[in-house]
């Protein structure tokens, strides 16, 4: 199901669509596990330190967007001398190829993973169609 | 090459610029990857204290084992892989998963009984600070 709109790795410098963010923080690309059940699609998606209220999630069609804003990590009296990530926003876009029950969808936060589950929508019921007697 | 390729699209110089900007990120993006280790890790000095702060998405706050010796501080866990019972396929398989242990030299000795960890959101964060004998003494001169 799963076919990304952007194809950088880890962070998103790319505005080939010509648009900018109005906030001036960096964005990544989120890690993100995908798996597929019989009845579910499953996304696990990696934000550390975003918390439940900072998840954004629009399915609109079949583009589902995940966005996450981390909280600023304040250290007073620390200056930083070592990094290995950074602080930023979290943000990615997916296309979806199956349909997806949208009442039924379920995200949560935890730990600084999200755990979203995409009930699958049951196929269209094939109705018989009896013909009356004339 | 190039010039077969204008002859096939015509002259496109922004087309031809972000093709060369994609192809561009995608080398660097190659570069830093290699440096991934994980957890990421940030360090950030205090007067008298260090804080390592890392990025641990999806453990639970009982499943890092901290230990501190000496100036080193080791960070050990598991991050177990969401297996399914069903039957599942995978799409995409990302993040990182198995048992990892990471050890950070610190600048100086620690105080392994005055260290703090909080734990939130997938965010460790470690202040340890130095012990009082190891702080560096200010002597003064006599006029």
């Amino acid at each position: 199901m799963a076919q990304e709109l952007k194809t950088t790795e880890r962070q998103v410098p790319s505005k080939l669509d010509g648009s900018e963010r109005t906030r001036s923080r960096p964005v990544f690309v989120p890690r993100t596990d995908i798996y597929e059940t019989q009845d579910n699609v499953v996304l696990l998606v990696d934000m550390p330190g975003v918390a439940s209220d900072g998840v954004d999630i629009t399915l609109e069609k079949r583009t589902l967007a995940i966005r996450g804003y981390a909280a600023d990590q304040q250290h007073e009296n620390y200056g930083q001398v070592y990094a290995e990530y950074g602080a930023g926003d979290y943000e990615r876009v997916f296309t979806l190829s199956e349909d997806i029950d949208r009442d039924g969808i379920e995200a949560a936060q935890k730990n600084g993973v999200l755990r979203l589950v995409l009930p699958k929508a049951a196929p269209a019921k094939a109705r018989k169609i009896q013909l009356k007697m004339a | 090459m190039l010039l077969s390729d204008f002859g096939r699209t015509g002259f496109d110089p922004f087309l031809e610029m972000r093709r060369m900007q994609q192809e561009m990120n995608q080398r660097l993006s190659g570069l830093t990857a290699g440096a991934q280790e994980f957890p990421p890790i940030n360090l950030w000095m205090g007067e008298d204290s260090v804080a390592v702060s890392a990025e641990l998405p999806g453990i639970a706050p009982d499943g890092i084992d901290l230990t501190v010796r000496e100036n080193t501080l080791t960070l050990k866990g598991e991050r177990g892989s969401p297996a399914e019972s069903e039957k599942s396929a995978w799409h995409r398989r990302e993040r990182p998963h198995g048992s990892f242990s990471r050890t950070v030299q610190l600048p100086f000795r620690v105080d392994p009984e005055k260290v703090e960890a909080r734990f939130a959101n997938g965010l460790l964060e470690v202040e340890l600070h130095r012990p009082e004998a190891d702080r560096p003494k200010k002597i003064q001169i006599k006029g």
